[in-house]
């Protein structure tokens, strides 16, 4: 009757840039100055973009925002990773990595104002999905779609967003359940920004990380820093790699923090203190990418004010064009609930009109 | 035209749009080498193969999330949820997203999903296995919902689900697999949904029902002498065809409507108001409701209890015709 250790699982952990700005040539050996300079820029444009919608909700100028802060490395870092023709399948927080894809700046700020405008995209050939407000819904979504790609022999993957509380949800584990048994190209990008509105990652799970669940899906899983945009980038074109070769589906955790509230509508003050946040200010993503340009004599303050202005003027003309852009006409609502409308819907709008036209008041 | 069961019907439905378009595949608990447990996937799997009918992991949210995602893709999923009374765990994925993904996308994305389940009562199955939900999908909104309750209604709605370019929910009653044969012709054919079907004219009264409970009416009418009853298979509770129903009405004066679900807030209670609202002056007496009793489904000892049975069905064209 042996009792025995039958399987142990090894948890890797992967940082290329630390936070003094100190770069493992091992581990990024092709990376470029361009590259690095992409980078940069991109995280600055993200962070402009988060801290204008930020300040226009505050204004009241468009609905409840969610903070990006703190977590465009992670953002920037796997958008960059991505192909054009991959899918994107986020869940709230992920506007850094639609800008870093190239979504429209306008519909964007569109759909953060309550427009579905916003998601407008050619039908048949867009590639990434709205926000999904549910938590962890969107990755069985990312899982059926990844399946999709493998049914039709497509050369791509997806990449999908969760937080740390997403893990949580039942669907969580049957979308890792589904990528395991069917080995889909989808890759679960856990954006673990240690809080999930007021509860800290360690009321989520008792795991020692979120890497490891992936072990019990049989997918390959890694823990990252997700404030180093360089090792995200190596973690996911690697992923990537693996999924469109056939060799099934990774988890990610990319550990991170959330500096700003959970949105627009909380007050991280009422369950955390300065002390939690403090340390993660010099781990702060952009940061240690501006000390490792300086050290390597990558970095001008002409071309930091050059990215700066670049990104203002870029957000500022976007925000104008999507708050002088009018609101979609009432009809807009009955076109798209069904192809065609129903009678129903048809003798619904008609009747909104009317009531429109008549103020009886 | 051969003469098969409600279950061949539903097969050969599959079949044939698995033949038509490489888009459709099946998904869901035991469809594949078990040909699902009410066996209306038999033979496709070995037919087909692996690829186009799938057994997935027994999950409900999976099945219904992941082939949310499927046909975001491009492919038509037609899955199988094994009994409605499970369906309830992917709910969420049918509320919130299957519903939703083409309003909130203007378009760019949608999600044209099959899902079949078998549903209703009246065979001594187990808990939770004899469900009538179609009132909870209908509120959903952006859904279609079909129940048929024949071979031949079967065969056509199915291939218009399969072919119809918004989600629908499948409602298969679990009564009407195999009680019953119907000719049923050999190529394929669809029945548009959104469209009621007269059984048998009438001019006194109208009875409304769908799914097994239609079945039960279709005997009340040869019982029942009393009074000229017109029966309307619903069958597609949303879209409904009012025009039809309306019709029906004007003429009679007198409407039953007749299902299994629970009377609160049932289709009953839509279809008695869209009447009243479109043609009052018709009535001639109220509009009564013969429903399954406002309870969870009980236990299959006292279910007979529960079903609406012809005694309360001609109970409730008494007091109809006699008001």
């Amino acid at each position: 009757m042996p009792r025995k250790v039958i399987q142990q699982f090894p948890v890797e952990y992967m940082q290329i840039l630390d936070e003094d700005g100190n770069l493992d040539k091992n581990l990024a050996p092709d990376i470029t100055e361009d590259t690095l300079k992409v980078m940069y820029h991109m995280m600055t444009l993200v962070r402009t973009f988060d801290r204008k919608l930020f300040n226009l909700q505050r204004s009241g100028k468009i609905g409840t925002y969610a903070e990006v802060r703190g977590e465009e490395g992670s953002e920037v870092g796997s958008g960059l990773a991505m192909e054009k023709t991959d899918w994107m399948v986020p869940s709230f927080r992920e506007t850094g990595v639609s800008l870093t894809r190239g979504a429209d700046r306008v519909k964007v700020v569109l759909a953060w104002n309550g427009d579905c405008r916003g998601y407008l995209g050619e039908h048949g050939k867009a590639r990434d999905l709205p926000v999904n407000i549910p938590i962890g819904t969107q990755l069985l979504h990312a899982a059926g779609i990844a399946w999709a790609c493998k049914l039709k022999g497509e050369k791509n993957a997806v990449v999908t967003y969760c937080g740390d509380g997403g893990t949580s949800e039942g669907d969580f584990h049957e979308a890792l359940n589904f990528a395991g048994v069917y080995k889909l190209p989808v890759i679960f990008m856990v954006q673990n920004n240690q809080w999930a509105i007021s509860t800290p990652r360690k009321v989520q799970t008792a795991a020692e990380t979120i890497a490891q669940k992936a072990i019990g899906y049989g997918i390959k899983g890694i823990q990252i820093d997700g404030n180093d945009v360089v090792g995200v980038y190596y973690a996911v074109k690697e992923a990537l790699a693996r999924a469109k070769n056939g060799e099934g589906a990774t988890l990610i955790e990319s550990v991170t923090y959330r500096m700003g509230d959970h949105t627009t509508s909380d007050d991280a003050s009422r369950y955390r203190t300065d002390e939690d946040v403090k340390p993660w200010e010099k781990k702060d993503p952009i940061l240690r990418l501006k000390l490792y340009l300086q050290k390597n004599g990558m970095w001008t303050d002409e071309y930091g004010k050059w990215v700066q202005d670049e990104c203002d003027k870029e957000v500022n003309e976007a925000v104008d064009k999507a708050l002088n852009t009018p609101l979609p006409p009432p009809e807009d609502l009955f076109r798209y609930i069904y192809e065609k409308p129903t009678q129903d819907l048809e003798e619904q709008e008609k009747d909104l009109l009317d009531a429109l036209k008549e103020d009886v008041k | 035209m051969t003469k098969m069961h409600m279950v061949a019907a539903l097969n050969q439905a599959l079949d044939q749009e698995l033949a038509r378009d490489p888009h459709v595949i099946i998904l869901g608990e035991d469809v594949g080498i078990d040909g699902g447990v009410f066996r209306v996937t038999d033979g496709l799997f070995k037919k087909y193969g692996k690829d186009r009918v799938m057994d997935t992991p027994i999950a409900e949210a999976g099945i219904i999330g992941a082939s949310t995602g499927l046909a975001i893709a491009g492919l038509k999923p037609v899955c199988e949820i094994q009994f409605s009374g499970f369906m309830y765990q992917g709910f969420h994925h049918i509320k919130q997203h299957l519903g939703m993904m083409r309003m909130r996308t203007y378009g760019t994305f949608t999600c044209p999903i099959v899902i079949r389940s078998p549903a209703t009562g009246g065979i001594r199955a187990l808990e939770l296995h004899s469900e009538s939900p179609e009132a909870f999908y209908v509120h959903c909104q952006g859904i279609k919902v079909v129940m048929p309750s024949g071979p031949y209604d079967a065969k056509g709605l199915l291939i218009s689900a399969i072919r119809d370019p918004d989600p629908v929910i499948f409602l298969e009653p679990e009564k009407l697999y195999r009680s019953f044969k119907e000719e049923v012709p050999d190529e394929p054919y669809t029945i548009p949904i959104g469209t009621a079907k007269v059984i048998k004219e009438g001019k006194d009264v109208t009875v409304l029902s769908w799914g097994s409970m239609l079945r039960l009416c279709m005997d009340v009418v040869q019982q029942y002498q009393a009074a000229d009853i017109e029966l309307i298979d619903v069958r597609t509770l949303w879209p409904l065809d009012m025009d039809t129903i309306l019709k029906s009405v004007k003429k009679t004066g007198r409407v039953v409507i007749v299902h299994e679900a629970p009377k609160a807030a049932g289709m009953g209670a839509e279809l008695a108001a869209r009447i009243q609202e479109n043609v009052m002056l018709s009535l001639q007496a109220p509009i009564i409701r013969v429903s399954g009793l406002d309870m969870p489904f009980p236990q299959f000892a006292l279910e007979k209890y529960y079903l609406p049975d012809a005694n309360r069905i001609i109970r409730g064209i008494r007091k109809a015709v006699e008001f």
